[in-house]
């Protein structure tokens, strides 16, 4: 019987920390720690001797991570990116999926698969809502910007608000520009004028 | 004409310059490119995204190459540096606690003798320094390894830790780490944010350090030799142009914008410059080839810069550099920019090799058309490195 895979998952956002670990659990028996505080991040897993380190690929802090990969001594290196092994096409899938794993160099290819494939179905579901998010939000501020632009046109022109949207929309097409940019510039000079 | 799109990816820094100005200005565009360019959030996610496809070409701590090459570092594809984006630009800075004691003991923060602050900090530095750099293979660290191993910080217990740029200031008021070596905008971050002071700038302890390169996969290089020479040449010409005195404030606000590194025009100005603010209490200092895009063949690949890299590193991870020399020095094509330049009015130095350290002051060199100058290269401690030796 082999001792069950030591985890280490780095992530500062606690929802998406308890998804990942909830994957990994339901994918199989694992010692999984979580690292939500990234401050002496290279010390707190040098601490956890695990096995494989998850990490998502945005985290600026992931460059603390290469320090483990010259640990002890480059050649005898401790822990190593996987992608060094024997996995480099499911490597390529998982950093294109947006996590980065670490794992002790040595470790068996079939052993890291099940836990990269956990990690990589969740890492994907979670960039797909960040991305989601993200949008909508941006949608939402864009909407608010051109709103006010458009009551700042009606007030001042003394027209309706399809007139006030026609205005905008006729002035980003004659500048080649977009509908937002030009709302923007607007909003912001009225508050200059003001 | 239709333009062909090239993923690039970069870290937003002041030395991604000559990147952004070839898509912003148009170089790019003269020959036939369009840069796609990716910010990348930490220089791993730049040298995966390379080693792995996602870009054809990227923007790189020159060292990341040469490890690549000596086996280090994880990622094992085949990388070359096609040519140097920058020369210099670091500065070593210390927290506003080290600053007090420096002053106490009458540092004059002058900003230009490497050695007098190297004595100055290990006085102050108590029982061991903390010092922040940004990647374990880059100029920070070999700066640093020069700066300790020639002055009184040789005796001083010095740990080197991993700190991403944006969060060096953060780190430095958090008493993480008591000082730092960073490439602009993130010293002046600091400097501007009340929480550091800076030392000395990078050239005070290597007066010509090759600092990002022109990175690309050896197989890209490979199967589309053409894309290259276009894209070497639109860069080379970006470098040109950014040397250029009067394209300053243009570089400076172009740089700003929200797009690319988001940060004031004026703090990336310092940089372009070479006029630092170096403490909170607004010392000025003028630094003479603070950050080179083009003077001096900056953009040439030296195989001996490689070369010298490569023998800091060994000497570090106890790896051999008699054997692996060779293998490392070809990881600078100065080959590959030859054939891309040989097409432009650009005058080449004759050789590909040079001592390192031995150039006190500016310099002819032998070149097809005889206008190469080379500016100083010396080391703080006036080392010099032959790369033909052994």
């Amino acid at each position: 019987m082999v001792s069950p895979l030591s985890i280490v998952v780095v992530e500062e956002d606690r929802d998406r920390a308890i998804s990942i670990v909830d994957g990994l659990r339901s994918s199989g028996e694992y010692d999984v720690h979580l690292i939500g505080n990234v401050s002496g991040l290279a010390r707190k897993i040098a601490g956890f001797q695990p096995d494989v380190v998850l990490i998502d690929i945005d985290n600026p802090t992931r460059d603390m991570l290469e320090e483990l990969t010259l640990a002890s001594g480059p050649l005898d290196r401790p822990v190593a990116m996987f992608v060094s092994g024997a996995a480099g096409a499911l490597a390529r899938t998982a950093v294109e999926a947006g996590v980065s794993a670490y794992v002790v160099d040595g470790l068996q290819p079939d052993r890291l698969k099940p836990v990269l494939d956990a990690a990589i179905t969740r890492f994907q579901m979670m960039r797909q809502m960040r991305t989601e998010l993200d949008e909508t939000r941006r949608a939402l501020e864009e909407r608010k910007v051109i709103d006010r632009a458009k009551g700042l046109l009606m007030k001042a022109k003394g027209i309706g608000e399809d007139r006030a949207y026609a205005t905008l929309r006729k002035a980003a097409m004659d500048q080649g520009r977009r509908v937002i940019d030009v709302a923007e510039a607007l909003v912001t000079a009225a508050g200059l004028l003001k | 004409m239709k333009l062909v799109s090239l993923p690039v990816a970069y870290m937003p820094l002041v030395d991604a310059a000559p990147l952004i100005v070839a898509q912003e200005l148009g170089f790019a565009e003269a020959e036939g490119l369009s840069l796609d360019l990716v910010a990348a959030p930490s220089w791993s996610s730049v040298r995966d995204m390379l080693a792995f496809g996602r870009v054809d070409a990227a923007h790189l701590l020159s060292p990341i190459p040469v490890a690549m090459a000596l086996g280090l570092g994880g990622v094992s594809a085949k990388v070359h540096a096609v040519s140097v984006l920058s020369v210099n630009g670091n500065v070593i800075g210390v927290s506003r606690a080290l600053e007090t004691r420096l002053r106490e003991m009458g540092h004059p923060f002058d900003f230009d003798d490497a050695a007098a602050a190297g004595a100055a900090l290990a006085a102050v530095a108590g029982d061991g320094l903390t010092i922040g750099v940004p990647f374990p293979f880059s100029m920070h660290v070999e700066l640093l390894e020069v700066w300790a191993s020639a002055t009184p910080l040789a005796d001083v217990e010095i740990d080197i830790r991993t700190v991403p740029p944006p969060l060096m200031a953060q780190a430095l008021a958090d008493g993480e780490i008591d000082a730092f070596a960073v490439g602009e905008p993130w010293g002046s971050v600091a400097v501007e944010k009340d929480v550091g002071a800076l030392l000395i700038p990078g050239t005070a302890i290597w007066a010509f350090a090759p600092e990002k390169v022109l990175a690309t996969r050896a197989e890209w290089a490979d199967t589309e030799p053409h894309l290259l020479g276009r894209l070497m040449r639109s860069v080379y010409r970006a470098g040109r142009w950014l040397a250029r005195e009067d394209s300053r404030t243009t570089a400076a606000e172009l740089l700003s914008r929200r797009q690319w590194l988001d940060v004031p025009s004026e703090l990336i100005d310092r940089a372009l410059s070479g006029h630092l603010t170096i403490s909170p209490s607004g010392d000025v200092r003028e630094i003479e080839n603070f950050l080179e895009f083009h003077n001096g063949a900056a953009s040439f690949p030296w195989r001996s810069q490689a070369k010298w890299i490569a023998r800091q590193i060994c000497s570090r991870t106890n790896m051999d550099f008699a054997a692996t020399t060779e293998r490392a020095g070809a990881v600078f094509r100065s080959d590959l920019f030859r054939a891309a330049m040989g097409e432009t009015e650009a005058d080449l130095p004759g050789a590909s090799e040079k001592v390192e350290g031995s150039i006190t002051h500016q310099t002819a060199v032998a070149s097809a058309a005889g206008r190469v100058v080379l500016e100083r290269n010396v080391f703080l401690d006036g080392r010099i490195f032959d790369p033909s030796e052994k």
